[in-house]
């Protein structure tokens, strides 16, 4: 039996190592458990089955109204928003070649936060379906700056990231600074601008928030599935993969605006959450290999299933209290960042 | 040496204007803001107090913040350039560090689960959360073959910032604190804060910038590096404890009383280095009156910003200190040249 399934269509065929299957299947089952659990948790308790027959259209209607307005959209929020952080991630570590990057540790996810800000401060009367084109707008222009900076006769991944830290640092200040000094900004404005730059997924909607990030996810996901070959033979290095017939530069612009774009959007939404870009490609890895058509995928059933169990305790643990779910990203990502230096003490 | 001043008199002199100008400093810090004060009445205040409205104001609120921010800044000035000194690398400041962090996030976590009030206990917790983090920092920086290189360093301090700051956050916010207060522990302010609140960490403060101006001959002698320090007969180890606990001291102490506030441990070193040099008798007194002169003015600066409202001064020095940065960054990341 051959350890490969291979996979003919028309225009696109692919091999996929039956590991990778098999790790997408599990983690698919686990992710769907745990979203059952999701949505069971919470100040009233809904047993598993009951969430089941709801979510079935069979269950009880007092239920009904919980998991379906409450419940519901905060866990499938979760599921986007931490599977296009993780991907983001991927790609950036990709196309950086450092693996101890992610959008959040260079500033992209900075520059976003920055975008949704302006947006809540300055533009609350347009619809919030434009949320997303400021937050990308600010990644974009933080990646800029970023490259800018870094730019002397070339880009050196050192410079990349240590200019980026500095990036993130400013960034923040900048954002406390409009949230500050905007006169008509009352405390609740200033406060939930404040939590929103933590990262929390508190109190989103079908309409508002699901709706607004959902046409990003459907258009940028398939383009980083399918750009993600380009990472491979970009990973040899940039003359081997110029010699085999790779455009080199114009793919990695490419990955670059999906990497931001997916960070952007996912920013909008769920805030500055922290970690889940730098952490979900390494544990990708281990499960499946460096090969960036597995990496991806995997990744992102591991960024969603990171954001529902940190939201999950951020919501339960401190009843009534709802905590931004990124503190305790930030609680696992931390120790997980110094296990990688650690890991690459030799590199 | 391309530095500005060269000759010992030239020093000397930049020295004494660096004083007048950081005087006049906590004087304006004092004079200006939402109620404009006298000069007159703030001599007044100290040396014929009538218990006024506009005698109280100064007393308790404004010079008490001018203090604090003179040596919040003088502290954390000595404390990057004596870390940039002993990592060999010019980005370590205690905010990069994560050192800032840690220290706050040891103040809220044990008043929020322990009970811990009062100034002395946020002092010595905040002593206590400098020093581990510190520790840990460099420990996580060093590992492996290369040592401590500056991105590894950043790159843990980084998350280290990222790791305590969520922790406090979340602390913060289950225990209901106000905004402010949040922001506090955050960015750092000198706002709001009473003489007690310079009293309970200035004494410390102040006898490790001391402590920091005796230990300058050793560092200058530690900056040759290690080996030849230790063939003239220098107990390097000493040394380095010495400047730790000093490090400990200054920046522990200035996050208790003014919360973290960032890049100043970066910026003053640089400037100070391109005005005197690289001779720590002289570097560390420069780096200690800009620190304070930088702190003060980003303070006064902070009030007009958005006038009436203020911004914390941590806002301030994290936007001015990111062209210091960046020039560093692209430099290589190398000390001095």
């Amino acid at each position: 039996m051959s350890n490969w399934v291979t996979i003919r269509g028309r225009r696109l065929s692919f091999q996929v190592p039956r590991r990778t299957i098999a790790v997408l299947a599990a983690l698919f089952l686990v992710n769907v458990i745990v979203m059952i659990a999701c949505i069971g948790f919470g100040s009233t308790f809904i047993s598993p089955l009951a969430v089941i027959r709801s979510l079935l259209g069979i269950g009880d209607s007092s239920n009904d109204m919980i998991i379906f307005t409450l419940r519901m959209p905060r866990v499938v929020i979760a599921v986007m928003v931490g599977s296009m952080l993780a991907v983001s991630g991927a790609l950036l570590q990709g196309i950086v070649r450092n693996p101890l990057t992610s959008p959040d540790v260079i500033g992209i996810s900075g520059g976003a936060s920055l975008g949704t800000i302006v947006f809540i401060l300055y533009f609350s009367h347009v619809s919030i379906r434009f949320m997303p084109i400021s937050s990308i707008a600010g990644a974009f222009g933080a990646a800029l700056l970023i490259y800018l900076f870094a730019y002397r006769g070339g880009i050196t991944p050192l410079r990349l990231v240590l200019i980026g830290i500095g990036m993130a640092t400013a960034l923040t200040a900048v954002s406390y600074m409009l949230i500050l000094t905007a006169s008509f900004t009352p405390t609740a404005v200033a406060v939930k601008a404040f939590t929103f730059m933590t990262g929390s997924i508190y109190g989103v909607s079908w309409t508002k928030d699901v709706l607004t990030l959902l046409p990003w996810l459907v258009v940028l996901m398939p383009v980083a599935l399918i750009y993600a070959r380009h990472l491979n033979v970009q990973e040899l290095g940039d003359e081997v993969a110029a010699s085999v017939g790779s455009s080199v530069n114009a793919k990695r612009t490419m990955l670059l605006f999906v990497s931001v774009a997916l960070a952007g959007a996912a920013v909008a939404i769920g805030g500055t959450i922290n970690f889940i870009g730098l952490m979900a490609p390494h544990i990708a890895r281990k499960l499946v290999g460096p090969a960036y058509g597995g990496v991806i995928p995997v990744s992102a059933l591991i960024g969603s299933l990171v954001l529902l169990l940190s939201d999950l305790v951020a919501r339960v643990a401190f009843i009534p209290l709802d905590i931004p779910a990124g503190v305790f990203t930030a609680a696992v990502g931390a120790p997980f960042f110094v296990y990688l230096l650690y890991r690459h003490r030799h590199s | 040496m391309n530095n500005l001043l060269r000759t010992s008199p030239q020093k000397t002199a930049g020295l004494v204007i660096g004083i007048f100008v950081l005087l006049v400093c906590i004087v304006s810090s004092i004079v200006f803001g939402v109620a404009d004060i006298k000069w007159r009445t703030v001599v007044d205040s100290f040396t014929a107090f009538n218990g006024s409205q506009e005698h109280l104001i100064i007393r308790t609120a404004r010079a008490p913040r001018a203090f604090i921010a003179a040596i919040a800044g003088a502290a954390l000035a000595v404390a990057g350039a004596l870390m940039q000194g002993i990592t060999r690398n010019p980005l370590a400041s205690p905010s990069l560090f994560g050192i800032n962090a840690g220290a706050a996030f040891f103040i809220v976590a044990a008043s929020a689960f322990f009970g811990a009030s009062g100034l002395s206990a946020f002092a010595t917790l905040g002593f206590i959360g400098a020093a581990f983090t510190a520790l840990l920092v460099y420990v996580l920086g060093s590992i492996g073959k290369d040592g401590l290189t500056p991105l590894k360093v950043t790159l843990a301090g980084a998350s280290m910032t990222a790791f305590f700051s969520s922790l406090s956050l979340g602390v913060l916010l289950t225990g209901g604190q106000t905004f402010d207060q949040v922001l506090y522990w955050f960015v750092g302010s000198v706002a709001g804060r009473d003489m007690a609140t310079f009293n309970s960490a200035a004494p410390y403060m102040g006898a490790a910038l001391l402590g920091s101006f005796v230990l300058a001959r050793h560092m200058n002698l530690l900056a040759l590096g290690e080996d030849v320090a230790t063939g003239l007969g220098q107990k390097t180890v000493f040394v380095k404890m010495g400047a730790a606990v000093v490090i400990v001291l200054l920046a522990g102490g200035s996050v208790s009383i003014a919360g973290p506030i960032a890049f100043v441990g970066i910026i003053i070193p640089h400037v100070t280095r391109y005005l005197v040099g690289i001779d720590y008798r002289w570097t560390l007194p420069y780096c200690a009156v800009l620190g304070g002169i930088l702190l003060l003015a980003a303070d006064i600066g902070s009030r007009y910003i958005a006038f009436p409202k203020e911004v914390p001064v941590g806002v301030m020095t994290a936007i001015l200190g990111v062209p210091f940065f960046v020039y560093i960054a692209r430099q290589g990341g190398r000390a001095h040249e």
